[in-house]
């Protein structure tokens, strides 16, 4: 065990609920772009926003996928395993959380758990960290949550993202949930998302 | 706002494993409007039928920032309303308002406010079925079938059935609407008056159901249409005359009994929307305070 274990949340009752809540409503309204409001104390290779989503939703009941550069990081390793007690696992199929981090390469959408038609909520939210997002310019979105409609961009993401996403929502109610965290911001496409050029 | 208890429970009642459990379900729930999201439902301090369901969305959605009000057909002052405010209180020492524009988070059993919501506010429904498909079909396995199918024809029938026998749809509460164009909702036991304001919202909604273990959301500005017919269009209730205490039209009345001799009158069901009407001014036939009924 490294000595410099990070605290992750000061206070874990109050920062969770604040940090679910941010999660909520970024996934409420699609392509808005929210702050985390509270500090995390968190390992170096996970965005604070990363890493504040895995403090306030991960446990031993949410099996969590991690891209090899940060399977490979025992910081990583041992900061999720003493705050969350998530197993991590490799299979991306049975992942409730899977986390990509700058720099690492999003696997296809539909490697992770897409849910049943019986069950589509049995799915992965897929947490990718990108160098940049901003609303009002970019993407085109519409569908639940959006008004109208509303434009969002983040970079870098694959040349074909657009496309992986337009297949995720054609899925409906199939489908992974989309968080892009950028540092402290973040925002969110849900499968319920229409996202076009 | 009230000190809140400093030991012997965890903020908002429940421990923060459940709250992690309620929290990614209502997370499934808002990407897939509309649809029941099962969850490890606990027991809480109050019977099924006080809104168990709620309270747990409401537990797990609250912070200590937040202003809580709660409702129950629309008043803030019956008991359900009243212990499950006093819960929040005792637990989360969050401050609680009866007034709508001024709370965060509104849980609301069978009724939605009839002051508009605004962005950010979310409303909590206790929902007891949250099948709309249920008492037409009583199979768990056929009914999520037919939600994976998207085959709500048995729903249609039963409205038809309604027109054959009244000449009318008959349903006046639990009116079934689609979300977002896939699946069929329940609004839980709302009167359909309220259906029109699930439409577009800019709150986002939440529903728990706590016997039923079921979780479901509409995020806001969502397409909600209620079944109906183009020869039969969904309609809402009317009310021959406006509430007897504020003069409010277009509002959800309850009827009061008087005595014994059919006297009755018909007031605002939402009380906060009744008391602010008449702090403004606006007074109906039988208000105490109106010149004509002074002797």
């Amino acid at each position: 065990m490294s000595a410099a274990l990070k605290i992750g949340f000061e206070n874990p009752v109050a920062q969770s609920q604040a940090v679910f809540r941010a999660v909520m409503m970024a996934l409420a309204r699609p392509g808005t772009v929210r702050r985390l409001d509270v500090p995390v104390d968190a390992v170096p290779a996970l965005d604070p926003a990363a890493a504040a989503v895995a403090l306030a939703l991960c446990d031993y009941e949410t099996p969590v996928w991690l891209d090899p550069a940060l399977a490979a990081d025992l910081q990583v390793q041992e900061f999720l395993r003493f705050h969350t007690g998530a197993p991590v696992t490799e299979a991306r199929a049975l992942a409730s959380f899977a986390f990509v981090p700058l720099g690492g390469e999003v696997p296809a959408l539909d490697d992770f758990a897409q849910g049943s038609l019986d069950y589509p909520d049995r799915s992965t939210t897929l947490v990718v960290a990108v160098e940049a997002l901003a609303e009002g310019e970019g993407w085109r979105l519409t569908g639940p949550g959006v008004a109208g409609e509303g434009r969002f961009i983040a970079r870098p993401l694959p040349a074909d993202m657009l496309d992986r996403l337009q297949r995720n929502h054609a899925l409906f109610p199939r489908g992974v949930d989309l968080v892009l965290t950028c540092g402290d911001r973040f925002a969110a496409i849900p499968r319920s998302t229409q996202v076009d050029a | 706002m009230n000190a809140p208890l400093t030991s012997g429970y965890n903020f908002a009642y429940l421990d923060e494993q459940t709250k992690r459990m309620i929290r990614r379900a209502i997370l499934k729930a808002i990407a897939i409007p509309g649809y029941q999201v099962p969850f490890a439902s606990r027991e809480m301090p109050m019977p099924y039928g006080w809104g168990t369901g709620g309270v747990q969305v409401t537990a797990a959605v609250l912070g200590a920032d937040d202003t809580l009000k709660v409702i129950d057909q629309g008043s803030d002052d019956t008991t359900n309303a009243v212990s499950i405010r006093k819960f929040f209180e005792k637990t989360a020492g969050v401050a609680t308002t009866t007034v709508t524009s001024e709370a965060t988070v509104i849980q609301t059993r069978h009724r939605i406010p009839e002051t508009p919501l605004k962005e950010d506010q979310i409303l909590v429904y206790q929902v007891p079925i949250p099948e709309p498909l249920r008492f037409l079909e009583p199979r768990e396995t056929e009914t999520r079938t037919m939600h994976a199918l998207e085959e709500y024809g048995l729903m249609h029938v039963k409205l038809y059935e309604d027109i054959a026998r009244h000449g009318h749809i008959a349903t006046t509460y639990a009116y079934p609407v689609k979300v977002a164009g896939r699946y069929l909702m329940d609004p839980s036991p709302t009167p359909r008056f309220d259906n029109p304001k699930m439409h577009q919202s800019p709150a986002l909604q939440l529903f728990g159901a706590g016997r039923e273990k079921r979780i479901y959301a509409v995020p806001p500005y969502t397409d909600v249409v209620s079944l109906d017919f183009e020869d039969h269009p969904f309609e809402v209730n009317k009310f021959d005359k406006p509430c007897a205490l504020c003069g409010a039209e277009g509002v959800y009345l309850d009827e009061v009994i008087l005595d014994d001799r059919g006297g009755r009158m018909f007031v605002c069901s939402d009380t906060d929307h009744c008391e602010t009407r008449r702090a403004d001014g606006n007074r109906g036939e039988m208000s105490p305070d109106s010149s004509e009924n002074r002797p």
